[in-house]
């Protein structure tokens, strides 16, 4: 999140799409119906299903899955043409008026640079036209036709009302009240939030879903305003902080990018991951790049990285090829892995494309499972009658189960999604001979360290040089662990204040730049528990520690005009008097600077600025467009030729296990419900009786082609596999006019699980595709293809 | 069941009336805003938490409804329902639960010496020890909310978390409520808040909108905001609930006439034994039967 919770009480339109936070968020909803109440903010849901977030919303508009991006450049269009833009906002702090080089451009689907052998883009072209200095050129005044607001004018005009909504299927009575809504939020006193999660980022463009938004929230002006942002709901407890932690295959902490085999050394690797400013006296903060980087090496390798082994740089690993999550299944699918240490996932349940999955896990050498739970991936080796159905004999993967503790038996911070530090404290005692993470893979270390030294082996020196000075080093404490991730100044062995005091000479070490300052001197800053909101507009400063540098809303210089002035009286969050910076929030620049000095408020941008055209960050293009699901019930793209987004993450092999709408005419989509939360609570009693089984959700039109009546067995099945589950026919879904045909949507809700205290139920996930997000790889869970028939004889 | 503050009891007379010291103690109510409700199932799963609780753990059955009913093992529920009103749907959530009525049918209708009692402070309340498990009760009741628990053939319902309102605290359920749907306080500041809130649903598009506190039973300390007060029937509600005729001829009919008969029976009688006296047979009249001191004397004269 940009914002975080409770400032979704100032916001005065909640639009909830790509995500059901009612359901999956049912707490922090809270501030949702606050906001409705107290503060007369109408909630707008735009949802394939009428979910539990729609019950209590203003307005609904259904929308087909994996339509998201023409309905949001719709909206843009929609904006421009009836002028609801915050022009103010966006002639100063995005990059509208900057202008793009002469060779980019969009022809019937594909941005310049296609390379059709290789399904891929050569991106040289996505870029702006630079002067001398290397800075950008730019037209203020927005009349260059090749700048940035006329080339995304001119995109997006396509997409008017009848276009958007025969692709998407929304009515347009609903599409326009929606547009509406969200257009009156363009002036300086009113702020709409977007609320999304999993719903934008599990389709083969969920990084785009999400841009189009970001885009929508730029024309508006509501972006680093309280009651603004671009919110994104963590599902799991945490998952914020693994992902700052670097969840991703190819990040470090802090995001920090993991080298590859081209960065052959530290002065490559630093060249290629620090930016040069592309406006004149522009913050560019992630010029300070090396600083955060040598200070990691610092922390990771201790008095062992030096300047003259370039910190230790040798010693990190390099990749040479994706190994995410999909990749890795798939190579243990074909044999190339050995090994796998599962760690905090159900796999087998979670991963798209079950029944490959399983072929993956049973030619492993080895698996050692780190889990609270006897999950389905420890015994997938046991045969389940329907559910799981192996012979174990013919399985040689040896199984090791590590039991850990969970949250409520251990200690240490959970990073919710507003970017809140906070530390909790261990409730009870883990069972048996269960123990925290951190001890089990200490003690993994030690051994190895041991057996290298006993019996050699190759490139011992990374894991003998590795600083691992606790004070028992096979059980590091939380404590210990949060002081090393905050960071200390190396001369004066103090804990360093704020991630402004680090060095690029080694004098300095953080393992997590972005957590500077949450264990300083004064303490652990993410134990405090002081409410107190001074401005009552939900800035509690003295609440935990909100990375980075206690900062309840980012980009919030943007909340002023260019002279410091705050854009709406009511919503001040900093503002330049008499010479001063004031505010209730950490300014998200250098506060010593005057406003015109700190004009550029998205200051980790080397320009400065908020970007509508994203250059080559994306590898789809530097603007979103509409490609339908890889498996699409229609079967065409309205608007051209490309059906598909040309760049998605699709591995060999995986196309032949894609299904086509003549066979399986029905989309898919995946979720959880409000009762379970994963795999986790199907163990827990409660939550077991409260949602004893899964289903599949379908219309009433759909159900009564087929001859299915409410609770009927059904066999639900796609170009992977099938499963046997029991039907709810709803209202709450209903058939869409697509493309001139009607297109039936069923929900899978995800919490299938045969080895828990639920009923016994098959996984969706057997159904699911591995096709990936082009920039992500996250699969796409939210829009699949299916056949449905009434299930005989059970 | 020492808190000395019960003011009504089941299977007492009237006539006995209860105890009256903690008379100071302010009416409570619980007050459930359906329009801000998102059905999350909060409140059913802190109420068994709270209450030790744990229905068997069932099967779909075509809703997400889960368990189906209240039962001994589940006192909160939360209900389902899809409403389709002009053309559009709503998913309408009921926090499905005991009303609390302040005229009570189940303790009208229990026979059983104080196995249902009335606080002071309105909540109703039962007393599973002293339960036969004649049921009376879940038949009386006209939300249908008292259920007999198969194992041990007693009948059981929501406290209002008596436990946890004898210290302070709110109910679990209110506790636990994502959303603000339910609140607690008392009966005086929830009328005074659904009045408000009310008038501003009216104002937001729900010209349907009230207070549902049924007149029938007395009103209850557990009220409901309504989308539409007119279709209480869309939520599962009664439209107009009523202490079943049955119980109230019993109760207040024939169980008064059958004292006021044997109070009759007896004024009569203490009334004929002043005005009339004893029935005395004169000699004269068949079935006389001189007193023994007559017969003696003549016994003794015959000597």
């Amino acid at each position: 999140m940009t914002n975080h919770w409770i400032d979704i009480k100032n916001s005065n339109v909640i639009i909830i799409m790509g995500g059901n936070a009612a359901e999956a968020h049912p707490v922090g909803f809270g501030w949702v119906t606050e906001a409705m109440q107290h503060n007369n903010a109408k909630l707008i849901v735009v949802d394939p299903r009428f979910t539990r977030s729609a019950a209590v919303a203003d307005y609904y508009a259904p929308l087909r899955s994996g339509t998201d991006i023409a309905f949001l450049l719709g909206v843009i269009r929609y904006l421009i043409e009836t002028k609801q833009v915050n022009y103010d906002y966006v002639k100063a702090y995005t990059n509208a008026g900057y202008i793009v080089r002469e060779d980019f451009s969009f022809n019937e689907g594909l941005f310049s640079g296609f390379n059709e052998e290789t399904d891929s883009y050569d991106k040289e072209s996505w870029y702006y036209e630079l002067d001398e200095e290397g800075h950008a050129k730019i037209d203020p005044s927005f009349e260059n036709p090749r700048c940035v607001w006329n080339l995304m004018k001119q995109h997006v005009d396509r997409y008017d009302f009848e276009t958007v909504s025969n692709i998407t299927g929304t009515p347009i009575a609903d599409y326009e009240v929606v547009c509406q809504q969200i257009g009156s939020t363009h002036t300086h006193d009113r702020a709409a939030t977007f609320m999304y999660a999993l719903g934008w980022t599990h389709h083969t463009k969920g990084s785009q879903n999400i841009r189009s938004m970001a885009m929508v929230q730029l024309l508006l002006g509501n972006i680093g305003v309280l009651g603004g942002g671009v919110n994104a709901l963590r599902g799991h407890s945490n998952v914020q902080g693994a992902t700052d932690m670097g969840l991703l295959c190819q990040s470090l902490p802090g995001y920090l990018k993991l080298p590859s085999d081209k960065d052959t050394d530290l002065k490559t690797y630093l060249k290629h991951n620090t930016p040069l400013a592309l406006r004149p006296d522009q913050t560019n903060y992630w010029q300070n790049y090396p600083k955060f980087f040598i200070s990691q090496m610092k922390s990771y390798w201790g008095d062992n990285a030096t300047a003259a082994n370039d910190f230790g740089y040798d010693w990190v690993p390099k990749w040479d090829k994706q190994y995410d999550f999909t990749k890795h299944l798939d190579m243990a699918y074909h044999g190339e892995v050995n090994g796998y240490i599962i760690q905090g996932v159900n796999a087998i349940n979670s991963m798209p494309n079950r029944n490959k999955v399983l072929k993956a896990l049973s030619n492993l050498k080895y698996m050692v499972v780190l889990d609270a739970l006897a999950t389905e991936t420890a015994t997938f080796w046991q045969n389940a009658d329907g559910f799981n159905e192996v012979n174990p004999a013919e399985i040689m993967t040896e199984v090791f189960r590590l039991p850990t503790t969970c949250f409520a038996e251990e200690e240490g911070s959970i990073v919710n999604s507003g970017r809140w530090m906070q530390w909790h404290w261990k409730g009870a005692n883990p069972p048996g001979e269960a123990k925290p993470d951190a001890e089990i893979l200490s003690g993994v270390l030690m051994e190895m360290r041991k057996l290298y030294k006993q019996e050699g082996g190759k490139l011992p020196e990374p894991l003998n040089a590795i600083s691992w000075d606790y004070h028992n080093p096979l059980s590091p404490h939380a404590e210990e662990v949060a002081r090393e991730l905050n960071g200390k100044d190396l001369l004066t062995n103090r804990q360093i204040s704020s991630f402004a005091e680090l060095k690029d000479d080694g004098s300095t070490a953080s393992a997590c730049w972005i957590y500077a300052g949450s264990w300083t001197e004064e303490g652990n800053l993410m134990a405090r528990r002081d409410n107190h909101d001074p401005s009552g507009k939900g800035v509690t400063p003295g609440w935990a520690f909100a990375w980075p540098a206690n900062r309840r809303v980012l980009y919030n210089r943007a909340s002023c005009d260019l002279n410091g002035k705050p854009w709406d009286p009511k919503r001040t969050i900093v503002e330049w008097v008499d010479g001063k910076w004031h505010g209730i929030d950490v300014g998200d620049f250098n506060m010593k600077l005057t406003p015109q000095q700190s004009a550029g408020p998205f200051i980790m941008q080397p320009e400065g600025v908020g970007r509508f055209f994203a250059l080559k960050l994306l590898a789809e293009g530097p603007f979103p467009e509409h490609y339908e699901p890889m498996e699409s019930p229609i079967g065409v793209n309205p608007l051209h030729k490309v059906t598909s987004n040309p760049a998605v993450r699709m591995l060999p092999g995986v196309k032949e296990t894609l299904g086509s709408h003549k066979d399986f005419p029905y989309v898919a989509t995946t979720y959880c419900v409000t009762e379970h939360f994963n795999f986790w609570s199907t163990h827990a009693r409660l939550a077991a009786i409260s949602m004893p089984e899964t289903f599949v959700e379908m219309d009433e039109v759909l159900a009564a082609e087929k001859g299915i009546a409410n609770g009927d067995w059904v066999t639900v099945s796609s170009k992977r596999g099938s499963i046997q589950t029991k039907a709810l026919v709803t209202k709450r879904l209903q058939p869409l006019k697509v493309n001139g045909q009607l297109v039936h949507t069923v929900g899978l809700p995800r919490h299938g699980s045969h080895n828990a205290l639920t009923r016994k139920s098959y996984s969706c996930n057997v159904l699911t595709t591995e096709v990936g997000d082009a920039n992500t790889q996250v699969p796409e869970f939210k829009a699949f293809l299916v056949n449905i028939t009434k299930a005989e004889g059970i | 069941m020492a808190s000395q503050d019960i003011i009504r009891r089941s299977g007492t007379s009237g006539m006995t009336p209860a105890a009256k010291g903690r008379n100071s103690s302010e009416q409570v109510a619980k007050l459930f805003d359906a329009t801000k409700c998102n059905g999350c199932k909060a409140c059913q799963v802190s109420c068994s938490e709270w209450n030790d609780l744990r229905e068997e753990v069932g099967t779909f059955q075509g809703s997400y409804q889960n368990p189906m009913s209240l039962s001994g093992q589940c006192w909160t529920l939360m209900e389902f329902h899809e409403v389709m009103e002009s053309n559009k749907l709503r998913w309408q959530f009921t926090h499905s639960a005991c009303m609390h009525c302040a005229d009570p049918a189940c303790l009208k209708a229990c026979s059983t010496s104080g196995a249902i009692i009335q606080h002071a402070n309105g909540v109703v309340d039962f007393d599973s020890d002293k339960c036969i498990g004649c049921g009376y009760c879940a038949s009386a009741c006209p939300f249908d909310v008292p259920k007999i628990d198969p194992k041990d053939n007693k009948a059981y319902k929501c406290t209002m978390c008596s436990d946890r309102l004898a210290v302070g605290l709110e109910p679990s359920c209110v506790k636990s409520c994502t959303t603000g749907a339910l609140r607690f306080g008392s009966r005086e500041d929830m009328l005074f808040y659904s009045e408000k809130r009310v008038a501003e649903l009216k104002e937001k598009g729900f010209p349907k909108a009230g207070l549902y506190n049924p007149e029938g039973v007395g009103g209850t300390a557990m009220m409901m905001i309504l989308h539409d007060i007119t279709q209480p029937d869309s939520y599962n509600m009664p439209v107009d609930p009523q202490i079943p005729l049955s119980v109230t001829l019993w109760q207040d009919w024939v169980k008064p006439l059958g004292a006021a008969g044997l109070i009759a029976t007896a004024a009569v009688a203490c009334l004929h034994k002043i005005t009339v006296g004893r029935n005395i047979v004169e000699e004269d009249q068949p079935g006389y039967q001189p007193p023994e001191e007559e017969v003696k004397d003549k016994e003794e004269d015959d000597q």
